[in-house]
């Protein structure tokens, strides 16, 4: 079966700084992988690759078995790759309702349409309200996106990332800033997502990566560390010392007493 | 009162008004207003590639001066049609932005704002060069009474050539209108608010960019032919920076992004000018001056952009998304 | 091609003086950018105060022209004094409203000259030591020219060691790469950047007193100035001190060797000359000597 994504070398240089360096892996379609890895490991440099935010120095990215690496962002999200930022990218001054009409009219196709009000494509307004709905933010639609909390901030981030049509959603740390309550919401939502969609998510609260991840990459100063499931992650020495140095580190990984 | 209701009434208000403003005013102001009305135009364009999707221009002026001396060429050699000279006069200013936008389009901030500039100086000085073609500096005169629809007299009257050239204007601000209204004028807006983010939800963003300058090019080319319908004549001081200068900053004073804004915006600019520069002989520029320092202390986010409803403390007016 | 060059010459050193004047104008502009990110419109009248106060108080004796050169620095350091405070409460509203104010001022600024100075350009002659020309390599050139160039290749080498070399200058440096980190570090930024307003506009102002006997005063000579210093900064790049050193020599020579060479595009050179620069390099010409 053809993996949903794989990275074959992908390398990015900045002179002579590597932030990616040779990384390979696969995500099995319908996953949910998680990549983790100590501050400066190369994390959103990878994502950003894999969406074609930049272009990478060298090696290819493969989209269910489509090589996509010389394509520019905009191309690679009509085939499906969707990612959210790490500190939101909205659109501040358009309506939290506009903001996922956006994303969701250009999958509809409706972006250059020049002539008709955006307020008559009938179909379009209740797609969006229904991601609203989904994401707990309907009740907050007509209000502009530079006045929501954080919070709200990451939730309209995920809705308009929805909005696409994603077939490998990237979320860029998507936990970053939440309260526990938000937390959790959050980590639901991403479990409720349908299974045609694989889910590659960068994180540093190694709760929820555990709590969601099926597999998990490991990536240390650019380069790849290792990939498995949780438990092998766990146990892995290797990470450990990418993580603490050579210090003990038996305590890393224990699970809090449920 | 219903916030929409208001907006409704002060609108046809002011409709009224322009319909009867030759009736109330004489000749010469009511040709000054024509002159408004078409600096109007100018400004809207400029709006809506700056405020509306945040790429400041000092260009448009170029292509308004394409418009007009299109419509001059057209109404001395080809037809005193008035319509199909700012048809073809569109079409001269969306082909001249069409050539020179992708130069501009590499860039974006103050490097865009310095190639438009530079666009703008370029054709002004290619205007008084080109005498063949333009007349160089002494101006293109000679220039025919517009024919409102075929089959119609010309006119001669400066109020009948006011009430063309306000024909000419709401049809243009409907147009305008529309494109705000629709998915496209979304785009525009998201382009200003977050261009990485529009390309990473699918966008081809340079190419929204691209058509949005070849259409206010084209609006900008069709203002330029009123203007030559107006003045019947054309002179190279009729484009360049002072032109494009003043546009930009009557859509400054008006509030970024607001249509209504930036007509009122270019009417208080050509009026300080002209009006009360007359006044104080010659000193139009002084009171220009006064008037940008008072607006950017007293009114910070322009005319429209100010609350104008009484003890609505913070209320926001969401100009981004009005007319 | 030595014959080439003999024709040329003249032109080329003529570019030279062009140039170097255009670098003490356009620093200020560039480092308030760079730094401060406020766009300065009233630069070019800062350029017309230094012009003016030579024209009014050198005689042609060299007292009156250092009289003329303390006024210009001291009405300089006042100008952008004024100019830091009045658009510090538009720091966060972006560049189209400081636009709007800087223009504003320009344009009440330009009126009140032209009340006081009156609407002709009005020739300036340097001090009388230094009238005449020159014979130099077979060719006759402006003494004050060349004078010039010395004086303004000097100032240009001492604005060039301070931001560069200096331990001030590093830390202006800094405040333009990240002025967050440098307020973390304890220093109080709104004084650097009052004194680099301050400073660029003395600049400014004192190349108007030197320059003017090459450029001289009178109505619209301020927006030449302005559109000059622009499209140097631009062409340099943006807050950078031998980036804009670059630039001004470049639109230096393009402005008079280039005219001299081609006539017939002279309008079109400069803008020509900025066009080609920004579709090879956006970020300016500093962008080639900056390593990666």
């Amino acid at each position: 079966m053809t993996a949903a994504l794989e990275l074959r070398s992908v390398s990015q240089h900045f002179g002579s700084l590597k932030a990616v360096d040779d990384v390979s892996f696969s995500v099995t379609a319908g996953s949910r992988h998680a990549v983790i890895g100590p501050n400066g490991a190369g994390k959103s440099t990878l994502f950003a690759l894999i969406a074609g935010t930049r272009p990478a120095t060298a090696g290819r990215v493969l989209l269910e078995g489509r090589d996509v690496s010389g394509m520019r962002e905009h191309n690679r999200v009509g085939h499906g790759i969707v990612r959210t930022f790490q500190h939101s990218s909205l659109f501040l001054g358009c309506t939290v309702l506009e903001n996922v009409l956006l994303a969701a009219g250009r999958r509809a196709g409706t972006s250059w349409s020049m002539l008709r009000p955006l307020r008559r494509y009938r179909e379009l307004q209740d797609t969006g309200h229904a991601l609203l709905d989904r994401v707990g933010l309907e009740d907050r639609h007509a209000a502009r996106a530079g006045s929501l909390s954080h919070g709200e901030r990451r939730q309209l981030e995920v809705a308009v990332a929805l909005a696409c049509r994603p077939r490998l959603l990237l979320l860029d740390e998507p936990a970053a800033g939440m309260s526990p309550a938000e937390t959790a919401r959050f980590s639901q939502l991403v479990r409720e997502l349908p299974q045609d969609v694989t889910v590659l998510l960068v994180e540093h609260d190694l709760d929820v990566v555990f709590g969601l991840a099926d597999t998990v990459t490991v990536l240390h100063l650019g380069r790849h560390l290792l990939t498995g499931t949780p438990a092998d992650v766990r146990a892995s020495s290797e990470v450990q010392t990418a993580y603490l140095g050579a210090a003990d580190s038996s305590d890393l990984f224990v699970e809090e007493p449920s | 009162m219903n916030p929409v209701l208001a907006r409704r009434l002060v609108g046809a208000g002011v409709l009224v008004v322009l319909l009867a403003l030759p009736w109330m005013i004489n000749p010469y102001a009511i040709s000054t207003v024509s002159r408004i009305l078409v600096f109007a135009l100018l400004a809207i364009s400029v709006n809506l590639l700056t405020g509306v999707t945040g790429l400041p221009t000092l260009g448009q002026s170029a292509y308004f001066g394409v418009g007009a001396y299109t419509g001059a060429i057209v109404a001395t050699t080809v037809t005193a049609v008035g319509p199909v000279q700012m048809l073809l006069a569109a079409l001269a200013g969306a082909v001249a932005a069409a050539v020179t936008g992708p130069v501009a389009m590499r860039a974006r901030g103050v490097a865009f704002l310095m190639i438009t500039l530079a666009i703008g100086e370029i054709a002004y000085t290619a205007a008084g060069r080109l005498d063949p073609i333009t007349h160089g500096t002494d101006g293109f005169s000679g220039i025919p009474p517009v024919v409102p629809l075929p089959g119609l007299p010309p006119l001669v009257i400066d109020g009948l050539v006011y009430y063309y050239v306000l024909a000419g204007f709401l049809l243009l601000y409907a147009v305008v209108a529309v494109l705000l209204r629709s998915p496209f004028g979304l785009a525009l807006r998201g382009l200003r608010d977050n261009e990485a983010r529009l390309r990473a939800v699918g966008y081809p963003t340079t190419a929204f960019a691209l058509t949005i300058y070849c259409l206010t090019g084209a609006l900008a080319g069709a203002a330029g032919s009123l203007w030559t319908s107006a003045q019947r004549f054309v002179a190279p001081g009729d484009m360049g920076f002072q032109v494009a200068a003043l546009a930009l900053l009557a859509v400054i004073i008006g509030g970024l992004g607001s249509m209504w804004g930036s007509c009122v915006g270019a009417a208080l600019v050509v009026l300080t000018r002209d009006y009360l520069g007359g006044y104080v002989a010659g000193h139009g520029p002084l009171l220009l001056g006064i008037l940008f320092v008072l607006v950017v202390y007293l009114l910070p986010r322009g005319l429209a952009g100010t609350s104008w409803r009484r003890g609505s403390g913070r209320s926001r007016s969401r100009q981004e998304a009005r007319t | 091609m030595l014959d080439w060059l003999d024709a040329n010459l003249v032109s080329m050193v003529d570019g030279v003086a062009y140039g170097l004047l255009l670098f003490t104008l356009a620093v200020g502009l560039s480092l308030v950018f760079g730094m401060m990110d406020v766009l300065n419109l009233a630069h070019g009248t800062l350029y017309l105060l230094g012009a003016y106060a030579a024209y009014a108080l050198s005689d042609g004796s060299w007292l009156g022209l250092l009289v003329a050169v303390v006024v210009g620095l001291l009405v300089g350091v006042a100008g952008g004094g004024l100019l830091a405070a009045l658009t510090q409460p538009l720091a966060s509203r972006g560049h189209l409203d400081q636009a709007l104010l800087t223009l504003g001022i320009a344009f009440i600024a330009a009126d009140v000259l032209a009340a006081v100075f009156g609407s002709e350009v009005l020739p300036t002659a340097p001090p009388n030591g230094l009238t005449g020309s020159a014979s130099i390599l077979g060719h006759n050139y402006p003494v004050y020219r060349l004078a010039f160039i010395g004086i303004a290749g000097a100032l240009a080498a001492l604005v060039y060691l301070l931001f560069e070399r200096s331990s001030l200058g590093a830390l202006v440096r800094a405040t333009v790469a990240d002025r967050d980190m440098v307020r973390a570090g304890g220093i109080d930024t709104r004084k650097v950047m009052f004194g680099v307003f301050a400073f660029g506009a003395a600049l400014a102002t004192l190349g108007g007193v030197l320059g003017a006997p090459i450029l001289a005063p009178g109505p619209g000579v301020d927006e030449t100035v302005l559109v000059l210093s622009l499209v140097v900064v631009v062409v340099g790049g943006l807050g950078s001190v031998p980036g804009a050193l670059l630039g001004a020599l470049l639109i230096g020579q393009v402005q008079t060797l280039g005219v001299a060479l081609m006539p017939a595009y002279a309008p079109f050179l400069l803008f020509g000359a900025m066009l080609v620069v920004l579709a090879w390099r956006p970020d300016g010409l500093v962008s080639l000597v900056r390593r990666a």
